[in-house]
């Protein structure tokens, strides 16, 4: 496997709330000791619901805020207290995308200019015509126009603004992307196109990406290694195949197990949850997921449970997890009716026509 | 106010919706053309569709939340538990809303009123439509509270909305919705701004007091697999028209519009190849750019000069149809060799 591009070590942040004059406020601990290693080339995945605090470990990655304790390190470099300069130096390797492709754009500024302004940070020198040149093909790169640069973003549709998201990103030449939730707001049919489009960007241009997610299914179409977060802290790690084929954390297993799956007759093994995730204000001692956990037993309110190796390269946080991977059947989905053959036919069709082959009526003119 | 309960038929269906057509004021292009929908007791209609495609307006204008002054609503012929209904009597929508006729929205955030407790808008609810006491309404929302799974219901009826989590909050919605026994429950997203976890409770929740009630719900959401989980029936709305409709299994299995294609190939799937995904390419058109004829057609790979026209309705048994010219593709279409 190739060279470590990120790693972070120990990393946490812990916020202050509340508190007044008279009473201290207290600690919310968002992330708790979370190690990540990112290799070049690949696609690594943090997933996990609200409040199991992703986001803060993408911000922190990004160095929008500063961890309160740990290490960070970008090729070999230590990053954590860097300012000024420095740190601008590394925005051109480490860029960003955004959720909500509506409140990430200025209004006001044209898409040429959005797109522009980091090339205008990171290479002063080149000339306005320049400039302008690389603003068309960076826009022809995510599948926009050229003269698209001289509209505005509302005039651009939620798909579309993604992409123009997109393009602010790679217009410094970044080796690493960092998106939080990037297909999250967006309708099924255009979130498989931008889907798409980062697979083709980070194959023809070599990048790393870090993706943000709650939704699984995406996930799986876009990772090559995935960390699941609950309450701060990463519960498993492990190649994209391993987790979904066979998850060992019982928060991994109910996470699958309540995703409706988009067909037809399944038969599924649910692990229900119940309750919902306890306050980072005050989280349970011992194993985090214990007050959830349908498995718990004495030992899991007491002692917290480390990393441990489930299988090459994918690690659990569990103690029990051998014994309960034996007990409980695959939670994936399977099994749904098959189509019928006609129909596996129009799909087939739907899949040519889309791919460019003319597909045309059987008799008659037109 | 008077009550209006209407004692559903066992076999009519309880809300049966025929060629709902709605358009904005100004504008000269219907958003809804011809809709054509029904959904009896006990069953679970889901409305899918994307952003945009006039699934939640559908709604809004059959429950009357739609100002009259913006809208203008077609010759429609709508029947609630059989009688007609007529979508511009606010009066009577109004005394059918809440009472047997309900919805929940998707984010129940800005659904309850922030400056009031929970328990006092669900008992409002309660005296809105019967001449129930306070005290009365104040136990029938206990009660309430109680079957929707809120722990300790006569000590939370005294929080306000922002004391709950999201998924208490939603549980709190279906409470309020579903406290004067609606024949009729219309959901916009439900779960939506849940996680999946929670969604997953949520869903068994709506499940199991449908079977407990017998209520016919209309389910709106966008997303393919909460419609395989809970749906009895599918409608799949594209640009304002419903293009496919029919039984769940046949949506799923045997789907015939290619746009309902299209969509069911680019959902991203937790089992099977982890391949490319299929995709419907471009975006849906604005009003001032809808197409004539079909719809779909400025999206759809197969579409052909006579797409332009009006697509018939082409029916494929146990109520499944859907519009198109090329319906069924596999007979009507081939590759070109």
């Amino acid at each position: 496997m190739s060279e470590v591009i990120l790693e972070a070590t120990g990393l946490t942040r812990h916020f202050k709330v509340g508190g007044t004059m008279f009473r201290r406020p207290d600690t919310l601990r968002a992330v708790e000791d979370v190690s990540l290693s990112v290799r070049r080339g690949e696609t690594l995945a943090i997933v996990g619901e609200s409040g199991c605090g992703k986001s803060t470990l993408a911000r922190m990655l990004m160095r929008l805020i500063d961890p309160t304790a740990g290490e960070m390190s970008f090729e070999g470099r230590r990053i954590e207290g860097l300012r000024g300069a420095e740190l601008s130096a590394l925005r051109r390797d480490m860029q960003f995308i955004f959720q909500d492709p509506f409140s990430s754009l200025n209004p006001r500024m044209s898409v040429g200019r959005i797109v522009g302004e980091p090339i205008e940070t990171h290479a002063p020198d080149l000339s306005a015509k320049d400039r302008r040149a690389k603003v068309a093909e960076l826009l022809e790169q995510v599948g926009l126009r050229p003269e698209h640069a001289d509209r505005y973003p509302h005039e651009f549709s939620g798909g579309q603004r993604q992409r123009i998201g997109i393009a602010r990103a790679l217009a410094s030449g970044p080796k690493l992307i960092i998106g939080d939730e990037p297909v999250s707001a967006l309708d099924v049919s255009v979130q498989a196109q931008v889907i798409n489009l980062l697979a083709d960007l980070r194959d023809d241009l070599g990048l790393t990406l870090v993706i943000i997610a709650h939704d699984l299914a995406v996930i799986r179409h876009m990772s090559d290694r995935v960390a699941v977060m609950y309450l701060g802290g990463v519960v498993e790690e492990g190649p994209c195949d391993a987790i979904f084929a066979a998850p060992r954390h019982p928060y991994t297993m109910a996470l699958l197990s309540a995703i409706p799956e988009a067909e037809h007759g399944l038969e599924r093994t649910q692990i229900e949850l119940v309750g919902e995730m306890p306050s980072p204000i005050d989280p349970p001692p011992g194993c985090r997921f214990h007050t959830r956990c349908p498995f718990a037993r004495e030992r899991c309110e007491t002692e917290v449970p480390a990393l441990r190796e489930a299988g090459d390269g994918h690690r659990a946080a569990c103690h029990f997890f051998e014994e309960i991977a034996a007990e409980t059947p695959a939670v994936v989905a399977r099994g749904g009716a098959a189509r019928p053959a006609a129909a596996a036919e129009r799909f087939a069709l739907y899949a040519d026509a889309l791919a460019g082959r003319e597909v045309r009526p059987r008799a008659g003119p037109d | 106010m008077v009550e209006t309960l209407v004692e559903p038929d066992a076999a009519a269906p309880v809300l049966d919706v025929r060629d709902l057509s709605l358009r904005f004021r100004g504008f000269d292009r219907d958003l809804l053309s011809g809709l054509r929908y029904s959904v009896r007791s006990g069953e679970t209609l889901c409305i899918v569709g994307e952003s945009g495609c006039g699934k939640s307006v559908a709604s809004l204008a059959l429950m009357g939340l739609l100002p009259p002054t913006a809208v203008e609503i077609g010759a429609a012929d709508v029947r609630f538990c059989g009688e007609p209904l007529d979508l511009g009597d606010q009066a009577r929508l109004r005394s059918l809303r809440g009472a047997s006729m309900a919805m929940i929205f998707q984010e129940p955030m800005t659904s309850l009123n922030p400056a009031f407790r929970i328990g006092d808008q669900i008992a409002e609810a309660v005296m809105a439509h019967s001449g129930a006491t306070p005290a009365e309404a104040r136990e029938r929302a206990v009660a309430m509270l109680r079957k929707v799974g809120i722990p300790a219901p006569e000590e939370r009826l005294n929080e306000y909305p922002h004391q709950l989590s999201g998924g208490m909050r939603q549980r709190v919605m279906i409470a309020m919705a579903l406290v004067n026994d609606p024949a009729l429950l219309i959901a916009d997203e439900p779960t939506t701004a849940l996680d999946v976890t929670i969604q997953a409770q949520i869903l068994d929740l709506i499940r199991d007091l449908q079977a407990e009630t017998g209520m016919a719900t209309i389910m709106i959401t966008h997303d393919l697999g909460v419609v395989a989980e809970i749906a009895t029936d599918v409608a799949v709305m594209y640009a304002g028209t419903i293009v496919e409709a029919g039984p769940v299994e046949r949506i799923f299995n045997d789907p015939q519009h290619p746009y309902t294609i299209g969509l069911m190939s680019s959902v991203p799937r937790l089992s099977g190849p982890r391949q490319r995904l299929t995709t419907v390419p471009g975006t849906v058109p604005t009003p001032q750019t809808m197409p004539d004829g079909c719809r779909f057609s400025t999206r759809c790979p197969f579409a052909r000069p006579v797409c332009a026209t009006d697509p018939p309705e082409r029916e494929f048994g146990a109520g499944h149809r859907a519009l198109c010219h090329f319906a069924p593709l596999e007979t009507m279409l081939e590759r070109s060799a």
